[in-house]
């Protein structure tokens, strides 16, 4: 008797014998990026959908330049702005169904606000009042993940999850260009593509991670290769394409799905302004690449198929740059509101319940704040700390 | 009535009921790592357990410790419970960036809307002749990180109850399991109703009144025998087991000290940056008038943990604890 029949009916499947588990051939991006605007493809497009994407680009756009300009103001610590991408912004929040989660990275506002999430709430860790300002699951939209690629494990670990249940939920992960370098992307996709996690990964290629460009990023032919390694398709797109990005981000939502397993996507795109506004974009490239890329603007390419088939009029733009308008002036006006913080919510997110060492912080915090109170705002020496 | 004596279960035992019992109790308890399936671990602590409850429940993952862990991160976001093993020690360390940037943090980075109720299992210290790699003391990182719990049991039933409470918390618990003591016995029949109680409470393991020995995990039984040997010198030691490292029990230790009025710390880890410089300055703040000594550390010495050949040069035993001791009998240089 072997120790295996000792163990009463648990069997583990007998090891096959190494085989290539799939065609590489079916798995390959193609050479092109797929585009659908300005091609025969664009016949087919709902109109409605145009519109759609349309009137979400320039909303995108105008949350871009309105965060932008509220930095400048000293509002916002910090903005990447993501002027040049909103298609795959926009793509990325109506490529998914309601119950479906979307994990965001820092650059994904405007995804993040797609979904539904409130400009102002999703703006609160660049505002630096607080983390995160939303709920996750209200939307189902995870909290915009500074450090890179950490949180592609967590989508998958949610729709293995969420399988495991039997709900009907896929996870649509983001990630730039210089996150496909880390570890944890690589970890990611090998375990999306072993447990034939429902999750979709989005690889917006700006160009450039910071100032470091993709020639110095990667060695392999595109970064929708990379997912012939790990046995799921690789499909690359033009990123300023939004009917193409929302096409084959669907399609590979759709495969999610129905089980099909994962699906790594390459959105090839343009990061207009500089990383953020600390960054000084002039120092690592040429004001010529740049205006070459605004030749191609997500907006302007819908615009151009949207008005060759008359599927839009110019008032029916007006009313689109209309409707931004009015976002952005509420966004304006909310965002010069002072935030009321509460000193004491230090203490009160770090465990369910508070160590007793935090406990005496918290003690420690409030007697503080109570003798300041008291003493009222005294006036600071010249030169002081602040 | 005829009594069949119950073999006492071993802390690796004991550690395989609590995960079963868990999982039992529990749809949403959810074990993954490298091996616990069919192997059953390398310490055979998730033995059985993929039989019991199917692949899904028990899952072998890919070799990829920050996989693991940040996967477990979603799984808990989404509502399950994930209990995740790091094979040993040092292996848990591509792990760190999901355990410090995400799995400590999500509950304060979303004021509490999202908190993530997993336990990282992870097999440390030394004395068992691993090679290199395999015998770290990684406490201190994991203390000096804000949102974790860190436990550590040093007896078999404390194995089972600790994991249990860890399991059940709704905050992260890094679960340090001493290796050294995974085949110990002790007391604890496993047919015996098994206490579970919160997480955060030191427990006095010896009553003394010479001086007290503070310590934890692996180094509780050192202490113990250090004590029985300290008899003949005439100390009565008090042994104060931790059990949690954070939260810490300063009112047991305090209270402890308060009555011995000396006091020794003891760990495998290195000393320098280690825990015994937190609890030494932790217990001096509050006890120091009732301090007739300097608060010493007995530890690991400031060096990577050595080969085996020369791990008992390294690590704490009795005679280490009772030259300290005696180095209580402290008088201020004039």
């Amino acid at each position: 008797m072997t120790v295996m029949d000792q163990r009463g009916a648990y069997r583990p499947s007998p090891p096959p014998a190494w085989q290539p588990r799939t065609d590489p051939a079916p798995l390959l991006p193609d050479p092109e990026p797929y585009r659908v605007l300005g091609t025969e493809a664009a016949g087919q497009a709902d109109p409605e959908l145009l519109r759609t994407l349309y009137a979400h680009l320039v909303r995108g756009r105008r949350y871009n330049t309105q965060a932008t300009a509220l930095t400048k103001q000293g509002r916002l610590a910090v903005y990447p702005s993501s002027t040049g991408q909103e298609a795959c912004e926009v793509a990325a929040a109506l490529a998914l169904k309601e119950q479906d989660w979307l994990f965001p990275s820092y650059r994904d506002t405007l995804a993040v606000v797609a979904r539904g999430v409130d400009p102002v709430q999703a703006l609160t860790l660049l505002r630096g009042d607080w983390h995160t300002g939303y709920d996750p699951r209200e939307h189902r939209v995870a909290p915009l993940c500074t450090p890179l690629a950490t949180q592609l494990p967590h989508a998958v670990g949610l729709a293995h999850a969420a399988r495991l249940k039997g709900d009907d939920v896929v996870a649509l992960a983001m990630v730039g260009d210089g996150g496909t370098s880390e570890g944890d992307f690589h970890e990611a996709l090998n375990f999306a593509a072993v447990w034939q996690a429902p999750v979709v990964f989005l690889v917006q290629n700006n160009g450039f991670a910071i100032s470091v460009p993709l020639a110095k990023q990667t060695a392999a032919p595109s970064l929708a290769h990379k997912a012939v390694g790990y046995g799921m398709p690789g499909r690359l797109v033009d990123g300023n394409d939004a009917a193409a990005v929302h096409e084959v981000l669907t399609e590979a939502v759709r495969h999610a799905r129905a089980g099909g397993g994962p699906t790594l996507v390459e959105a090839i795109t343009y990061r207009v302004d500089a990383h953020t506004n600390a960054d000084d974009a002039t120092r690592y490239r040429e004001n010529a690449e740049v205006e070459t890329w605004r030749e191609h603007d997500p907006i302007l390419l819908l615009e151009r198929e949207l008005t060759a088939r008359g599927l839009i009029d110019e008032d029916g733009m007006r009313a689109a740059r209309e409707d931004a308008e009015a976002m952005a002036a509420d966004l304006r006006a909310r965002m010069h509101q002072d935030p009321v913080l509460d000193p004491m919510d230090l203490f009160d997110h770090v465990y369910a319940e508070p160590t007793p060492q935090l406990r005496e912080e918290r003690a420690q915090l409030r007697a503080e704040l109570e003798a300041e109170a008291e003493a009222g705002p005294a006036p600071r020496p010249e030169g002081a700390l602040r | 009535m005829s009594t069949v004596a119950v073999r006492p279960a071993t802390m690796a035992q004991a550690l395989t009921r609590a995960l079963r019992d868990a999982m039992a109790a529990d749809d949403s308890v959810h074990v993954l790592g490298e091996d616990v399936g069919a192997l059953g671990g390398v310490f055979r602590v998730t033995d059985g357990l993929a039989e019991e409850f199917g692949e899904d429940r028990c899952t072998d993952t890919p070799l990829a410790e920050a996989g693991i862990l940040g996967t477990a991160v979603g799984m808990a976001m989404y509502g399950l419970r994930p209990v995740v093993e790091m094979q040993f020690d040092a292996f848990a360390y591509p792990a760190f960036e999901q355990l410090v940037s995400h799995v400590s943090r999500m509950r304060n980075r979303t004021r509490g809307a999202m908190p993530l109720p997993l336990t990282v299992r992870v097999p440390y210290g030394g004395g068992i002749g691993g090679v290199e790699h395999h015998s770290d003391s990684s406490e201190a990182y994991y203390m000096a990180t804000p949102g974790l719990h860190v436990v550590t049991p040093a007896t078999v039933a404390d194995a089972y109850g600790l994991l249990r409470a860890a399991i059940a918390s709704d905050d992260p618990v890094v679960f340090l399991e001493p290796k050294r003591l995974y085949w110990s016995k002790d007391s604890w029949n496993p047919e015996d109703p098994a206490p579970v109680e919160p997480i955060g409470r030191a427990v006095v393991r010896r009553s003394g009144r010479s001086a007290t020995l503070i310590t934890y995990g692996p180094s509780v039984a050192v202490c113990m025998e250090a004590a029985e040997a300290a008899r003949a010198e005439g100390w009565d030691l008090e042994v104060v087991d931790l059990r949690s490292l954070v939260p810490f029990d300063d009112e047991t230790v305090c209270a402890s000290v308060r009555r011995t009025g000396r006091a020794v710390v003891v760990h495998e880890s290195g000393s320098f940056g280690g825990p015994g410089g937190e609890i030494a300055a932790r217990v001096t703040e509050r006890c120091f008038h009732h301090l007739e000594a300097p608060v010493l550390r007995v530890a690991g010495f400031d060096v990577p943990y050595p080969p085996p050949m020369l791990e008992r040069h390294h690590l704490p035993g009795v005679d280490r604890i009772l030259d300290a001791v005696g180095r209580l009998q402290w008088e201020a240089e004039s």
